[in-house]
């Protein structure tokens, strides 16, 4: 399957290991991975922020960047989330016919890492080897926007070695909730307390997720704690083999 | 009146600054996690045993957009029903306007006292306050709400107004305000609940049997049959609703239902999504008036006061369908740190974060749509599947849109968001500026992490370490380690050559 990987302005920037780690799995699986460098950013904060008509430009780059693929991979919920609930908005709303055909066309092909990997790919054992005690926060636009429900968890049982223990209150918001840590940082930081006192009450060395943004705020805070606790996107366990370092 | 006051109280600070003073407060923290993970908890298993639970919803949904689309023709049909039964119906376009008209109701009938059932309208123009300055005096009866008034206090919750309050402080406003208001507290008056409703029960007695005149609110209001309906838990609406020989309600026009069969689907939902019962113990319906049993006397005042202006935004209108149930509140973690009085309305939580900015202007409730992490838990327990964070990015729109057309120059916040769309408009300025921050994070970084920062990030980076950019950007990566296909140099001149 060729499969373009659209890594977000996010990842690209701050994460790039994940992108890597997204295109050894899939490779590893036997698909042809693309990277269009024309991609740049979904529009989420612009839009969630309230500046709707500057997310416009955004919407009609991913539409014609991505266009064409047999699929999309996003290796963020919230990303993958913007472009699936928010695109078709901004098109109506600011764009003209063309654009919101252009959308139609590419937001079907659009999915999130676990969602391309279970439905579309039909597979939950990746061959993954990672012997660490593990532990899983759902993030929210994963959870209930796209509703990914358990497919993360099927993906992380399936991986060799892992010990994976269950988060308390795993569903509760962290607290991110990108513009809103600034905004309103007194909240965010009171939730963030809790997740931490959770994922440190399960011993997990390493706290995982599908978003780099929800584990850079957890992982940040876990960090400044000195806790010891360490932070790693889904797809970073998914892509590690035995005699892998990572 | 301006917008801003027709939901008392909106004189409090922006969200942020008053959410900073509730964390402030643990008890209120310790109370409100009690208090709300023990209904949701509820709330969940009750909702699991309805097979067809995510059918009521839908219906309910569906009854509401219908009823709202056509909000006008079911008001007057409701209009028609209570005349017929013997009411009267009065139109109040604000908050002053239906202050006057019961103010009026209640001189008519010579009484200087009014008994209240618990009513989120009457709360909302401020009626209490209203009477008081007209020398009539209002007496909440829900016991909650007798709490907050005896306390001197504001409701923090759509449904248990008093939840940031343990037992100890009540007992406490018990024995210190009761003797101001009626018969007081007895002496000996222990923390215990038994005790308190006790307490309560003979305080409240004495007013029922002695009170002329009632103001209700309305759960729903049936355009059919003119019938009204009220929902508790405690029986002492039911006094207040049968008792008096006055009954005035005050509504919002947006409580109609087209039809009395409509109540079927929302007598279920209603009490399984707010307390987390299969059916609450005291349900109210009157049809005008009946001689000879109950008030003589009823009136219905169908209060605006924003819906109209509400129900003309096709996305926010949704707003309009909620029940008042408050499982948005008990889900949302924002609401269980900050309780309810930081949302500065007697709509607080995240259907108070969408329903006050309409229905007073986004201008003076700018704050609101930015106090939810929108992580979406109150759009799955919402009962009518009002999609919250929809109608909250939507205004969160609105009100940056009112920003700038109130200024002349931009905001930073706008500076800054004008600046990350032209880096991001453009894959080579997003790849310069990554490099830029690569080679800038080196300088400030320790071990990769980045400590204080300075600024709008300095709230960030008060609690959290902030990981320094990569080194390598995945683009940068890309172009390094792959030679490049057809279709990548494609995207990419295509991406360039445009702008």
């Amino acid at each position: 399957m060729r499969i373009a990987l659209f890594i977000t302005c996010f990842n690209d920037t701050m994460f790039p290991r994940t992108g890597r780690a997204v295109t050894e799995l899939l490779e590893r699986l036997g698909h042809t991975v693309e990277f269009p460098q024309g991609q740049t950013c979904c529009g989420q904060m612009h839009f969630n922020t309230g500046y709707r008509p500057e997310t416009l430009p955004m919407v009609r780059r991913f539409a014609e960047v991505f266009a064409g693929y047999d699929a999309v991979v996003a290796p963020s919920g919230s990303c993958a989330g913007m472009v699936r609930d928010h695109h078709r908005v901004v098109a109506a709303q600011y764009g003209d016919s063309a654009l919101a055909e252009a959308v139609e066309q590419v937001v079907p092909t659009v999915y999130e890492l676990s969602e391309l990997l279970v439905d579309v790919l039909g597979v939950t054992d990746v061959g993954a080897y990672f012997p660490h005690r593990v532990t899983y926060h759902p993030t929210c636009h994963s959870l209930r926007m796209l509703r990914v429900g358990d497919r993360p968890l099927r993906l992380l049982r399936a991986v060799k070695g892992i010990d994976l223990v269950e988060l308390p209150d795993a569903e509760s918001c962290c607290g991110f909730g990108g513009t809103f840590a600034l905004k309103n940082a007194d909240v965010s930081n009171a939730m963030l307390a809790d997740k931490m006192r959770h994922v440190q009450d399960t011993g997990a060395e390493i706290l995982s997720a599908g978003d780099n943004s929800c584990l850079t705020h957890i992982g940040g805070g876990l960090s400044r704690l000195r806790t010891g606790v360490g932070t790693m996107h889904l797809a970073e366990i998914l892509a590690a083999t035995e005699g892998d370092v990572r | 009146m301006t917008g801003a006051d027709n939901v008392v109280w909106l004189g409090t600070p922006a969200f942020p600054e008053a959410a900073r003073s509730a964390l402030a407060d643990s008890r209120l923290r310790t109370n409100l996690r009690r208090a709300t993970g023990t209904i949701r908890d509820k709330r969940l298993a009750v909702a699991a045993e309805l097979e067809d639970w995510e059918e009521l919803r839908e219906t309910a949904a569906a009854i509401k957009r219908h009823t709202l689309r056509h909000l006008d023709h079911h008001l007057l049909r409701l209009e028609k029903a209570v005349t017929a039964a013997g009411g009267v119906v009065h139109w109040a376009a604000d908050a002053a306007d239906a202050n006057r008209i019961v103010t009026y109701l209640v001189k008519q009938t010579g009484a200087d006292e009014v008994v209240k059932v618990k009513s989120m309208a009457t709360q909302e123009i401020g009626l209490n306050e209203a009477l008081a300055d007209a020398g009539i005096r209002a007496y909440e009866t829900d016991l909650a709400e007798l709490i907050v008034q005896l306390g001197g206090d504001r409701p923090s919750h759509i449904l248990v107004p008093a939840i940031h309050r343990g037992r100890s402080e009540i007992r406490e406003i018990f024995r210190r305000e009761m003797g101001e208001w009626g018969r007081p507290a007895p002496e000996d008056l222990t923390d215990e609940p038994r005790d308190l409703a006790e307490a309560a029960r003979l305080h409240l007695r004495e007013k029922f049997l002695r009170t002329k005149v009632a103001v209700s609110g309305a759960n729903f209001a049936a355009a059919d049959t003119g019938t009204i309906a009220v929902v508790e838990s405690e029986g002492n609406g039911r006094m207040c609703l049968t008792l008096p020989e006055t009954l005035i309600t005050v509504m919002g026009i947006e409580k109609v239902l087209p039809s009395f069969a409509d109540l079927d689907v929302f007598l279920q939902l209603l009490p399984r999504s707010s307390t987390g019962e299969r059916m609450n113990p005291y349900t109210s319906l009157w049809t005008g008036v009946t001689e000879g049993d109950g008030p003589q006397h009823f009136h219905l005042v169908l209060l605006d006061n924003g819906r109209t202006a509400t129900l003309a935004d096709e996305v926010g209108r949704q707003a309009l369908a909620c029940i008042r149930c408050s499982a948005c509140l008990n889900v949302c973690p924002v609401y269980e740190r900050t309780g309810g009085h930081a949302y500065g309305s007697v709509y607080p939580g995240p259907i108070g974060a969408v329903l006050t900015p309409q229905l007073v202007g986004i201008e003076n409730a700018a704050s609101l749509p930015f106090a939810s992490t929108l992580c979406g838990a109150c759009y799955d327990a919402c009962p009518v599947k009002i999609n919250i964070p929809e109608v909250l990015v939507h205004l969160r729109a609105e009100a940056v849109e009112a920003k700038r057309r109130g200024r002349l120059l931009p905001t930073t916040e706008g500076l800054a968001m004008k600046a990350a769309g032209v880096v991001l408009g453009s894959p080579r300025r997003l790849a310069a500026v990554q490099r830029l921050a690569a080679v800038g994070a080196r300088l400030v970084a320790r071990d990769g992490r980045i400590g204080a920062l300075p600024g709008p990030f300095a709230r960030w980076s008060g609690t959290r370490d902030t990981p320094a950019p990569a080194r390598e950007s995945l683009r940068a990566w890309w172009r390094r380690t792959r030679t490049p296909t057809n279709d990548d140099a494609r995207t990419a001149a295509e991406g360039e050559g445009r702008r």
